[in-house]
């Protein structure tokens, strides 16, 4: 399966996060007589190698942070302007009921719009994937939906639709559907002409075929959208809030600010980055365990050799 | 018996002409090839037969009007379309699943026909750890296993490089011995078709047509004696005489330079 993240046009996907080039398609996996092959087999130490490969983002977080306290120290800088990481920290902790309390609206609202604009994206481009129609009539409306400054919006649909849940459900949607619909339309497309012809040879309508062929083409696509959405989401709650709520990181932020304590807003940043940092690592664990395949492909190269069953009784 | 008959079969895609009238026949238990240059429109005349496509002229099937293409032919198409997502068991089973069969009882089917595969071990395995030869072998056994009046084979081993081929090569012939499958087989490798095949149908380039047809009266297997090989090798001659006496897609103008 040729399945390239080329076709995701846009650059919505960091290269960092494309599949790996070797034995992606069929004409990567050569063959020579007696060919190395083998069932599969538990992986290496993954884990090792991933924390190596830690190292130097951790470093440099580091080296940021070490940086960043030290101009504020020795830089005569006054807290209220800059406050050091440390001094961050202490305030978070000291605060950490206030915090805790403002975070969980912001993570329902979060999981709730994220939610909805899950379900949208699939439902949405499914119906558009078979109405060619629908397709020329919503696309076009989608992306002029990404056009609208979030900053004028906010406030409007919080006017329209009250302090509650609702505009912030609304908020995280919009900001987070686009991505994922777009991914799926396109991983849709992606399918290989071969695979759904073979189908229809066999007999398979287009549920069938849709079923068994374009969606489960589309699954890498769709995890290099939502892992692209997701991190959109916190933000698109803590705006939300910011133009109004009873309780959020967003108006947790805006009261610190006007309080002139610029430490406890750093402190509700930091509680926001590592709440899209979870969403984030949940969406690459189930990505994961959504598709074993890919774990069996990248695990392929560096596997004890096993020689094909068939090739030493062959004349 | 003749189980497949094509008379004058055509087919455009707009001002395009791809066939220019084709007629064949296929008996039971026959394997015949259609041999033809790239672009010939090969490939269109199986998703004719597989009604992906509608032409003219008349397709019938044991002397019927060929109206029900896909309970007719099990098609394996070029490349191997094995699904990535789906275990080689599964791959293997798709068929079956679509003509309505539980998973279980289709695996069940399949499973005792992975050893005559040569993929005995590999069941729960994903098409990404197989090699090129294996996933070849494995979308045969999709193919065969729904067990249709025919096989239509696209070019099942031009992705492959040249020895996996020439093993594939043999080992069919050595599968179509033990079942006699009834089969027709596009290629553009000469040595292929005079290996597998029965008949050989020789096309032109396009708008095809068929310009000679070719028996292969050797003995199989064909593989074991010099002897053969010889005698293959003056059909093989013969058919690219005819081939290449064939205006071929790029031709040189008059002047020598290419077009």
């Amino acid at each position: 399966m040729a399945v390239s993240f080329d076709p995701m046009r846009g650059g919505i996907i960091p290269a960092s996060d494309r599949l790996s080039e070797e034995g992606v398609g069929p004409s990567a996996i050569g063959e020579s007589r007696g060919d190395i092959q083998s069932p599969p087999q538990g992986g290496r130490s993954a884990v090792t190698s991933a924390l190596a490969k830690a190292v130097p983002a951790v470093l440099a977080f580091a080296l940021l942070l070490t940086a960043w306290e030290l101009y504020a120290r020795l830089g005569g800088i006054a807290p209220t302007m800059l406050p050091a990481p440390s001094r961050v920290l202490q305030q978070a902790w000291e605060n950490r009921a206030a915090l805790a309390e403002n975070a969980l609206p912001t993570i329902r609202a979060t999981l709730a719009g994220f939610a909805c604009s899950l379900l949208a994206a699939f439902i949405l481009s499914a119906l558009v994937d078979f109405l060619a129609p629908l397709r020329r009539a919503l696309l076009p409306l989608l992306i002029a939906s990404q056009t609208l400054p979030l900053v004028a919006i906010a406030p409007l649909v919080v006017l329209w639709f009250g302090f509650g849940l609702l505009p912030k459900i609304l908020l995280v949607a919009l900001v987070t559907f686009f991505p994922m619909m777009v991914a799926l339309v396109e991983g849709y497309a992606a399918t290989e002409k071969e695979i759904a012809q073979m189908l229809a040879a066999m007999g398979a309508g287009r549920w069938r075929i849709f079923r068994l062929a374009r969606l489960p083409s589309a699954l890498p696509y769709f995890f290099a959208g939502l892992r692209i959405s997701i991190t959109y989401a916190v933000v698109g709650a803590i705006f939300a809030e910011y133009a109004g709520a009873a309780k959020g990181l967003g108006i947790y932020m805006l009261s610190a600010k006007n309080n002139f304590r610029p430490d406890l807003v750093l402190a509700a940043v930091a509680v926001s980055s590592v709440l899209t940092l979870a969403l984030f690592g949940l969406a690459v664990l189930v990505q994961q365990i959504a598709m074993p395949w890919e774990n069996a492909r990248s695990g392929k190269a560096g596997r004890e050799a096993r020689s094909d069953p068939s090739a030493q009784d062959r004349p | 018996m003749t189980r497949l008959e094509l008379r004058d079969v055509r087919k455009s895609f707009g001002a395009l002409e791809v066939l220019a009238g084709v007629s064949l026949d296929v008996g039971a238990g026959e394997f015949v090839s259609i041999l033809g240059p790239s672009g010939a429109g090969k490939s269109t005349l199986f998703q004719l037969l597989t009604g992906a496509l509608k032409g003219e002229g008349s397709m019938r099937f044991d002397g019927a009007p060929l109206d029900d293409h896909g309970a007719r032919f099990a098609f394996m198409p070029q490349r191997d379309a094995l699904m990535p997502w789906r275990r080689v068991i599964d791959n293997a089973t798709l068929g079956l699943e679509v003509q309505g069969l539980s998973r279980r009882a289709a695996r069940q089917r399949v499973a005792p026909l992975f050893a005559g595969f040569g993929l005995a071990g590999f069941e729960r395995a994903w098409p990404a750890e197989l090699s090129g030869g294996m996933r070849q072998r494995a979308a045969l056994l999709r193919t065969v296993v729904q067990q249709r009046d025919m096989l239509l084979l696209d070019e099942p081993f031009g992705a492959l490089d040249a020895l996996t081929r020439a093993a594939m090569q043999r080992w069919l012939e050595t599968m179509w011995q033990g079942n006699r499958w009834t089969a027709l087989l596009i290629t553009h490798d000469v040595r292929e078709a005079v290996l597998l095949s029965d008949r050989i149908y020789v096309l032109s380039a396009r708008p095809a047509r068929v310009v000679s047809e070719v028996a292969v009266p050797l003995p199989r297997p064909r593989t074991e004696s010099a002897a053969l090989a010889r005698e293959a090798a003056a059909i093989e001659a013969g058919i690219l005489d005819t081939l290449l006496g064939q205006p071929i897609p790029i031709s040189r103008s008059s002047d020598g330079e290419l077009k």
